[in-house]
């Protein structure tokens, strides 16, 4: 009887899956992924998985494909696009001899157990009690970790889609070209350049124009070095 | 106290004086840099009379003394210390030294009064002080050296003064360029030593040179030849000459001071103080003797036909150094010192007298343009005489005793040094003529017109300041002499500076008078003891002709000056249309500034531009540089093709490769 | 059913999703692909965690739908913001991050 339900649930999925892959509107591929994960979920439940499969329900197709649903809604859909000549073909090849190695991999191998219904059963396996029990003791902190990592997720993805006034970034005030300092400037600035005669001292109408600014100047009559 | 804390303390006045005035020159009033500068060097005059009274008061055997403040390095393989050596040269020079730096100090209270580099100038001549008695005071082969550099670094900080006159600077680099030569022929030589020797300090490299090496070994040689080179470059022989000319582009007290009393006496004292390396290596000897000789020959032709005053004392200069030179190298070290002195003595004073007469002149040195000052000048005059007589040996002043011992004592030598007694009688002969061509010029003959305004009572003063050597304009702010000019007559720490000097001109030679007292010679015993040379006395009645010749040739000379100058002017001028080409040569300075740029420049310059057009630029530059960058960017550009953009294509990039890790693991379990 | 066939599954459906990355442009239908592939390898965890009859495979699974959910989250609102500023929803056309 199960072998029925897993040839069943086997193959949805995996036509959900190719379906996703093909189809062209993109609303018929997220509807033909609601579909696998529903198949997914089934096949969860052979493997005695009840509390992953109710996740994977209520949580992957329930909560994640609304969200699909709702941005492709918005965004609307591009239309069919041929995608570029070489990739058309190597993908696909690609993804054949991945697979075809992973199978190799993992049948293989001498993997012991594939060959068997699995260990025996657990009363309680897989129920929300023993998966509740273990998240709040052995894998406490990949528990807390998650729930921190679906905060910055959350906190990330509004910052990224919030709408700002205008269309391009307009927080940081325009920067001026030239910073021009209005303060008064002093005649004679007594650098060694305006002493040496290289360059003018600024002009300042309240200084002589006639006083030369000879190299030390002029009122350094003490005797310096 | 010991004698060793007063001569650390001698070292010490200079040094403190330097600091002093050099760090507060903000805050010393008025003129007080000057009266300070003096006072420190005066100290350190009477502390080395108080060294000198501790030393006499000690047998004679103790007369060598060693003291060391701290330790550099005396571990490995080598005793570094910052250690002096007090004997009797040493203390003959301190004294020597700080006596004739004190005068000078005095005379430059004055000179400089106006200058805006009054503090800057006592700061730097204090510091040079301080070189020049660490030099001489010092007691191992660094310490030597340390100051050798010093003295040299102040000679450039006073030859450039007036920075701001470019001739004033080039003169400067000049000087120092030469002496950097100098500094590698004497670091060399002490490695040369040390190698075989293994110390540094002077009482045991001494002792062991005789054990060390043998006699004339090519080493040894070396190192006294590469001596000998340190001290030509410091005392301006041939062929390492040519920057004392140019030295006097420096303030006059600091041609006085630096380059005629003291600096250039320096490679007199490192063969004296050599002595046991140089008599153990004749050969290196010898060859320092016929470089003196040579020197004294040259020097005192050109001083014929200078037309610079300054220059005709320095050219007077580099010639009585040679006969010193001569002196230490064939052994005869008490007259060659004791010329030292007498030496400093005139010619320092005949250096003041020059600035004053420059003074006069409102800054213009060239004797073409003086003439007749003797009414106007009286005392400059006197003082003027008095050297150029000390200066040409006629008895009984002090120069006729040391320079006539000289002569003697190379005589005495015989062999093939009477070749050399012969050049030092020309030289001799030559001397009085140079010198009283130039009194004769400034002194006698028609008054010129800054004479006739100075005998009323005016002392002239140029409208426009003028650079003497090229007469192109200048001003008188910092960096160029100061508006005011000074002359002895008027300015007392001038008049009492030369007093004092032409009194010791005089009667300096009384303390070694052949036959009668030999204060010199025996004071230096002590240092001299383990000489060969330096026992063969000449005896008395030889020395008394030697003398009685040599004052005959300075009266024959004065006259000749009198008679061509004089007497019979337009004698000098006929002599020089008879005799074009020999007075182009002479005028040239027989051409050896020519033949170092060819020689030396020129090729320092090729390979300068070689290494900077070639070397730096297209190797390091292209090349090396350029080729690292080249090869960077290129194996980075080849990278960047492969960020395409294509976000496809990286998937399928990660996809592959993972594919083929999984298969290598695939196949390799 | 052997434990076999389960992973045999979740490979095929791996891959499926690998190449849908790689063959399709709309950056959506790459999101959802890469769900594909979080998918088959969520079936794997969970069929090992039958295998062994031990909790910790199903437990790895829970946080990947996690991690899963807040990729989702981000790459959606990455998605909008390209909209918002007209620019075109084409991986090939997005290619400015390039050497």
């Amino acid at each position: 009887m199960s072998a029925v339900f897993f040839f069943f649930a086997a193959i949805g999925a995996i036509s959900g899956a190719i379906g996703v892959v093909t189809l062209r509107n993109p609303f018929y591929a997220v509807l033909s992924l609601a579909f696998h994960l529903v198949m997914l979920a089934a096949l969860f439940l052979l493997l005695r998985a009840e509390f992953v499969a109710a996740a994977q329900v209520v949580v992957y197709a329930g909560a994640v494909m609304v969200l699909y649903v709702f941005v492709v809604a918005y965004v609307g859909g591009g239309e069919s696009l041929p995608s570029g000549a070489v990739l058309r073909v190597l993908g696909p090849l690609f993804a054949l001899a991945l697979v075809i190695e992973l199978c190799i991999a993992m049948l293989g191998s001498g993997l012991s157990g594939v060959k068997h219904h699995g260990a025996p059963y657990v009363l309680g396996f897989g129920t929300p009690q023993h998966i509740g029990t273990l998240f709040l003791t052995k894998y406490l902190f990949p528990f807390e970790a998650a729930s921190i990592l679906l905060l910055v997720a959350a906190i990330g993805a509004v910052v990224l889609a919030r709408r700002r006034a205008g269309l391009e970034d307009t927080d940081e005030p325009e920067a001026p070209d030239e910073i021009q300092i209005r303060s008064a400037q002093p005649g004679y600035v007594g650098s060694m350049a305006e002493g040496a005669g290289v360059r003018p001292a600024p002009h300042d109408p309240s200084i002589d124009p006639h006083v030369e600014p000879v190299g030390g100047s002029a009122e350094v009559k003490r005797g310096g070095w | 106290m010991s004698t060793t804390t007063f001569a650390w303390l001698v070292l010490l006045c200079p040094l403190l004086g330097t600091v002093v005035i050099g760090l507060g020159h903000r805050w010393l009033p008025g003129r007080s840099a000057g009266w300070l500068g003096t006072a420190a060097i005066a100290l350190a005059f009477i502390f080395s009379l108080v060294v000198l009274i501790k030393l006499l008061g000690q047998p004679e055997s103790h007369r060598q003394l060693v003291s060391a403040l701290w330790d550099y390095n005396v571990t490995s393989g080598v005793d570094a210390r910052m250690q002096i050596l007090v004997d009797p040269l040493s203390v003959f020079m301190i004294l020597v030294v700080s006596g004739v730096s004190t005068l000078i100090h005095l005379y430059s209270v004055s000179y400089m009064n106006e200058d805006l580099g009054y503090r800057r100038y006592f700061s730097y001549l204090n510091y040079f002080v301080f070189s020049m008695l660490l030099l001489v005071l010092a007691g191992n082969f660094i310490i030597l050296i340390i100051g050798w550099a010093f003295v040299g670094a102040a000679s450039y900080l006073l030859i450039s003064f007036w920075y701001r006159r470019t001739t004033a600077t080039r003169a400067g680099l000049k000087a120092f360029l030469i002496n950097v030569v100098g500094d590698v022929g004497l670091v060399l030589g002490t490695f040369f030593l040390f190698k075989h020797t293994g110390t540094v300090g002077f009482l045991r490299t001494f002792h062991e040179v005789r054990h060390v090496f043998t006699h004339n070994q090519p080493d040894l040689v070396a190192a006294c030849l590469l001596l000998g080179v340190g001290a030509f470059a410091k005392s301006a022989q041939v062929p390492l000459h040519t920057w004392l000319p140019d030295a006097m582009e420096g303030p006059t007290p600091v041609s006085a001071l630096i380059h005629a009393a003291t600096m250039v006496t320096a490679g007199v004292y490192l063969i004296a103080r050599m002595h046991p390396l140089f008599e153990h290596a004749p050969t290196a000897a010898d060859v320092t003797a016929i470089g003196g000789g040579l020197t004294l020959l040259i020097a005192a032709t050109i001083a014929l036909v200078q037309v610079d005053i300054k220059r005709v004392i320095a050219y007077s200069t580099m010639s009585q150094i040679g006969y010193m030179i001569m002196a230490v190298s064939v052994g005869a070290y008490s007259a060659g010192l004791f010329h030292l002195m007498t030496h400093a003595f005139f010619k320092a004073l005949l250096f003041m007298a020059a600035g004053s007469i420059i003074g006069a002149m409102a800054g213009v040195q060239s004797l073409d343009r003086m003439g007749g000052f003797r009414r106007a000048l009286p005392f400059t005059f006197a003082c003027f005489v008095v050297g150029g007589l000390a200066l040409s040996g006629l008895p009984p002043l002090s120069g006729w005793l040391s320079k006539d011992d000289i002569i003697g004592y190379v005589l005495h030598r015989g062999g093939l040094f009477v070749v050399l007694a012969v050049i030092a009688y020309i030289g001799a002969l030559l001397t009085p003529i140079y010198t009283f061509r130039m009194i004769f010029r400034a002194f006698f003959g028609e008054a010129v017109e800054e004479a006739r305004e100075l005998e009323h009572g005016h002392l002239h003063h140029a409208e426009v300041p003028r650079n003497p050597m090229t007469g192109e304009e200048e001003d008188t702010e910092v960096g160029f002499p100061g508006p005011g000019h000074f002359i002895a007559e008027r300015e007392w720490p001038m008049k009492i500076a030369m007093g004092a000097l032409a009194v010791l001109a005089v009667i300096g030679g009384v303390i070694q008078i052949p036959g009668v007292d030999d204060a010199v010679t025996n004071f230096l015993k002590p240092t001299f003891a383990d000489s060969r040379l330096a026992h063969v006395q000449t005896p008395t009645g030889a020395s008394w002709v030697g003398l009685i010749i040599g004052a005959v040739i300075a009266l024959f000379g004065i006259t000749l000056a009198y008679r061509v100058w004089v007497a019979m002017p337009g004698t000098a001028a006929s002599l020089e249309e008879r005799l074009p080409r020999l007075h182009r040569f002479l005028m040239n300075k027989w051409y050896f500034d020519e033949l170092i740029d060819f020689v030396v420049v020129r090729p320092v310059l090729w390979l300068g531009g070689v290494t900077s057009g070639i070397g730096e630029r297209v190797v390091i530059g292209d090349i090396v540089t350029g080729g690292a960058t080249g090869i960077v960017r290129a194996g980075s550009a080849a990278v960047r093709r492969a960020q395409t953009g294509f976000l496809r294509y990286y998937a399928a990039g990660m996809v592959v490769a993972i594919s083929v890790v999984a298969l290598y693991f695939l196949v390799s379990s | 059913m052997a434990i076999g066939w389960y992973l045999v599954v979740s490979a095929i459906v791996f891959c499926i999703g690998a190449g849908g990355v790689l063959v399709r442009r709309d950056p959506l239908v790459i999101l959802l692909c890469l769900e594909l592939m979080l998918n088959g390898a969520n079936l794997a965890l969970v069929a090992f965690a039958r295998m062994w009859g031990t909790e910790s495979g199903q437990i790895f699974a829970l946080i990947v739908m996690v991690v899963a959910a807040c990729e989702v989250t981000v790459g959606l609102g990455l998605i909008v913001a390209i909209y918002r500023r007209r620019l075109p929803i084409d991986v090939d056309e997005l290619s400015e991050l390039h050497g």
